[in-house]
């Protein structure tokens, strides 16, 4: 079968669709990735020219397990199975993990105090592996704290993520499947009307929607909104209106590489009143991450990082691990939390619409989305949609982008079969032409630069650019058709 | 084992102007094999994207910057050294921390004392087995993320060397109208290659007060210099749309443009220097070192803008070829008797010093004068020496000391510093 992956011109016309995906975040992604397990026509489709291009791509970078969400709620269940099944996906298919566990620190007697109920808390969402530490436990395993923490809670099993490999992996394997994926495709209008149409293996629902996209109509059965910050408006095009996305803005600061020693475990903050904090955690890349911020805007647009932001996140940081602040800074950026005014997730099937809903996935998203496809899947039979019978999909290795594990320089067997492998373009991440053509030439191939370097992380390095961007820019025009 | 495993004299990492200077004079004074590795495919270093004049050590006319590259790298290579282009050094092996500033640079080689390196290149992997190591890894420009410039992430945002080689070694296009943030000779570097891609300059920008007599020097009225002034802010989603300076007096101004040039603000690339545990000096950032370009690990030399970002590309040769003895004094087992190096430190506004411990009896930096720099404008300064608050010397500078350029201090107090003493202070006053 030949991957349909278009990205622009006229959407190809065919038979409708049973069910298009609306939003390519990774809980887009997921779910197509789900649907491609079944005998049904797929689309996926993205405003934006590529997978994983909004919230998606600029998050914490955290596999939660869970242990602090609300107990009872959609979000603590998705949260907890997501993170399992996640966590054998990413062995599977190549996505770096490291469990490296979580502290919550305790920097006054206010949160002390609350550690016990956190770790009740923990345990009512079946999370049991939890301890309290006291201070001097917590400077012997984390040396470079600042001065005057007086314990922490540790949850082991917190771990860090590749956020950029795991919705590409998920639209990977839905491609390969058969799922079409149609990119930089904006859904401006839905009509949704009766349908008479003999061209799929179930009639049982009668009625289609319409799309008028960006880059023309789109017929499909039925709808899953997983649009992120847009499901609001997705909403309205089909009459529905039950929540508005606000955009909660998180900057986040990425330290040099030479930090990475100074900091073994995710540091997270104790949630008070206050709200819920920054955190200090390693990444997969061995950067170390500072942040975020938390701030509603009306402006579900503005991934504009602030100096107040990064004031407030310097002092922070510096009270935490005062050394990471000695380091430069390799990258700032912010996401946008697709909050909704409810603390857990809005994940609603319209049985007259033949549509549902994926609303307010916020900074769990990216743990739960495995959960959350399964869980829209089975919303989808339950509303009509006859999903027919599973097979099992072809595994998917993913290029490896995580330090844990053996990149392609330090590869002799790869070298060895393509010198590419060991032709280094940027140095700072340690990124060679053997990867980046690989990238260019993927399934899912990067729509700019910024694509590029979330596949491979070229450019995404202590330099940004200064030795190898115009290298690496002219090796993806180079690629372009 | 998959690593190729060989063993050289001496391992030149980074073959810029001081790192290929090094090769050159060891392999002509017989330092055995001297091999120059480079990680990008052409060696020559940052000349080889600077296309204006004044390169080989003239003011005035002289070398462009590719045509220096090439005069150094054929040095090298007819002296002897073996020059390896697309190798990266990615590692030490026995990176052993050397200790603290006070234990800096050590004697004594040995056999033992040799030092290993991992190594990538499209021939597969290598370890690489030297009885010295020459670092030369050169500096680079603090990109945007680094100097905390607030705002969105669109494109066109360069430093002076992502620019430099998008248009003269890659013909990308860059943009139409830009600004140039930083006042200092690689500023006008950036401009002129800039115009040279057929951009307009709308604006330099420098967060120093105006300078007489700069003004009358240089290139009066091709565009605004803009000054007092820094940057708050970059605008634009897909492509830049402005950038927002603010003026010491607090009034800000959005400029118009597409494209915006970071230059100057010089980091070293010392990654490869503290993965090998070497000790780094607090003002320069690169590896701590006397005069004869010892670090804090005996055996590792460092050289060029590694140590001080940074100097003329004829410095960096010069401090290359001159790192040749004291690399041959290890070699051959004929080090001076070990001497606790002391530390030189600098007060504020002064920002660094170079070279920055003393060395063996007798050693004199490069042309017998350290090289400094301030954070502003100092008219003829007079530069204090001290140690443990006795006054070890006094120099007056005849021309002021300007941001972003280098004036030095004579080296003849050497001898009065006590071996034995506490860390040299140089203040301006």
């Amino acid at each position: 079968m030949t991957p349909t992956v278009t990205t622009s011109g006229d959407l190809p016309g065919g038979a409708t669709y049973d069910v298009t995906v609306i939003g390519g975040g990774v809980v887009g992604a997921a779910v197509a990735r789900e649907l491609a397990k079944y005998p049904l026509r797929t689309a996926l489709v993205e405003a934006r020219d590529d997978i994983g291009e909004g919230t998606s791509k600029a998050n914490t970078a955290i596999l939660h397990t869970g242990f602090d969400a609300v107990p009872g709620s959609l979000e603590a269940r998705l949260v907890r199975e997501g993170q399992r099944l996640l966590a054998g996906y990413a062995t599977g298919s190549g996505i770096p993990v490291e469990r490296v566990g979580a502290l919550l620190v305790a920097w006054d007697e206010e949160q002390r105090a609350l550690l016990p109920g956190l770790l009740a808390k923990a345990e009512r969402n079946g999370y049991h592996a939890g301890r309290l530490l006291g201070a001097e436990e917590l400077y012997g395993r984390e040396p470079r704290l600042g001065p005057g923490a007086l314990g922490a809670l540790e949850i082991p099993d917190e771990s860090i993520i590749c956020p950029w490999t795991t919705p590409l992996a998920y639209a990977t394997q839905a491609v390969r499947a058969g799922v079409h994926l149609h990119l930089g495709c904006r859904v401006l209008s839905i009509e949704s009307g009766p349908y008479s149409g003999s061209d799929t293996g179930s009639g049982a629902a009668g009625g289609r929607h319409t799309l008028t996209t960006s880059r023309g109509p789109l017929h499909t059965r039925y709808l899953v909104n997983a649009a992120g910050l847009y499901a609001d408006e997705i909403d309205r095009r089909m009459g529905l209106d039950t929540f508005t996305v606000t955009p909660r803005r998180g900057e986040l600061m990425v330290f040099d590489k030479l930090a990475r020693d100074l900091v073994r475990h995710i540091l997270l903050p104790v949630p008070t009143a206050a709200g819920k904090g920054v955190l200090v955690a390693p990444t997969v890349f061995g950067n170390v991450l500072l942040g975020p911020t938390s701030e509603e805007l009306d402006d579900k647009t503005d991934t504009d990082s602030s100096a107040d932001g990064l004031h407030f996140l310097q002092e922070k940081g510096r009270r935490i691990l005062p050394e990471l602040l000695d380091e430069e800074v390799t990258a700032v950026y912010a996401g946008l939390r697709a909050a909704t005014g409810q603390e857990d997730y809005r994940i609603q099937a319209h049985p007259d619409r033949r549509c549902v809903t994926v609303g307010g996935i916020r900074s769990t998203g990216l743990t739960a989305s495995m959960a959350i496809a399964a869980h829209v899947t089975g919303l989808l039979d339950g509303i009509g949609l006859d999903l027919g019978t599973p097979r099992e999909l072809p595994a998917v290795t993913m290029p490896n982008l995580g330090e844990a594990f053996p990149r392609p320089y330090l590869r002799a067997d790869l070298i060895g079969r393509d010198p590419a492998y060991g032709t280094i373009v940027c140095h700072c991440e340690r990124v060679t032409l053997g990867e980046i053509r690989d990238a260019l030439s993927a399934t899912v191939p990067p729509g700019s630069p910024d694509g590029l370097r979330r596949r491979t992380r070229a450019g995404g390095g202590r330099c940004q650019g200064f030795a190898c961007g115009p290298a690496v820019r002219a090796l993806f025009e180079g690629a372009r058709p | 084992m998959t690593r190729n495993e060989r063993a050289v004299d001496v391992l030149v990492v980074g073959a810029g102007p001081a790192g290929l200077g090094a090769g050159a004079e060891l392999a002509a004074s017989g330092a055995g094999r001297v091999e120059i590795l480079e990680r990008e495919l052409d060696a020559g270093g940052v000349p080889r994207h600077c296309h204006h004049s004044g390169f080989g050590g003239r003011l005035r006319g002289g070398d462009t910057g590719p045509d220096y590259a090439r005069q150094c790298v054929r040095a090298a290579v007819r002296a002897g050294a073996v020059l390896r282009t697309g190798v990266t050094v990615t590692g030490w092996v026995n990176a052993t921390t050397a200790g603290s500033a006070a234990d800096g640079p050590a004697d004594a080689p040995s056999p033992a004392g040799a030092h290993v390196l991992d190594v990538t290149g499209p021939a597969g992997l290598e370890r690489i087995t030297a009885r010295a190591v020459v670092l030369a890894t050169g500096a680079r420009e603090r990109p945007r993320s680094a100097r905390l410039i607030p705002g969105g992430r669109p494109s066109g945002v360069y430093t002076t060397g992502e620019l430099q080689q998008a248009v003269h070694l890659y013909g990308q296009p860059v943009g139409s109208r830009a600004v140039v943030i930083g006042n200092e000779p690689v500023g006008h570097a950036a401009a002129d290659t800039l115009r040279t891609a057929g951009v307009e300059v709308v604006a330099m920008v420098t967060d120093q007060p105006p300078s007489p007599v700069a003004a009358l020097l240089r290139l009066q009225g091709r565009c605004p210099l803009l000054t007092r002034a820094t940057v708050i802010g970059l605008s634009g989603r897909a492509r830049l749309t402005g950038v927002t300076l603010r003026h010491e007096d607090g009034r800000t101004l959005t400029v118009p443009c597409d494209t915006v040039v970071l230059t100057g603000d010089f980091v070293p690339d010392h990654e490869l220097a503290r993965r090998g545990g070497l000790t780094l000096d607090p003002g320069t950032r690169g590896p701590a070192y006397d005069p004869e370009y010892r670090t804090s690990r005996p055996g590792v030399f460092a050289v060029g803008n590694l140590l001080h970002g940074v100097e003329r590309a004829g410095v960096a040769s010069s401090e290359g070829r001159a790192a040749a003895a004291p690399v041959l004094r290890h070699l051959a087992g004929t080090v001076p008797p070990a001497r606790r190096p002391v530390p030189l430190a600098v007060d504020a506004p002064l920002l660094w010093i170079a070279p920055n411990r003393t060395g063996p009896a007798g050693a004199r930096p490069l042309r017998g004068r350290f090289v400094l720099r301030t954070a502003r404008r100092l008219d003829h300064p007079v530069l204090v020496v001290t140690q443990d608050g006795r006054e070890l010397d006094r120099q007056r500078l005849l021309l002021p000391a300007v941001p972003g350029r280098p004036f030095h201090l004579g080296a003849g107090w050497l001898e009065r510093a006590d071996p034995h003493g506490g860390t040299v202070r140089i203040t301006a006053v």
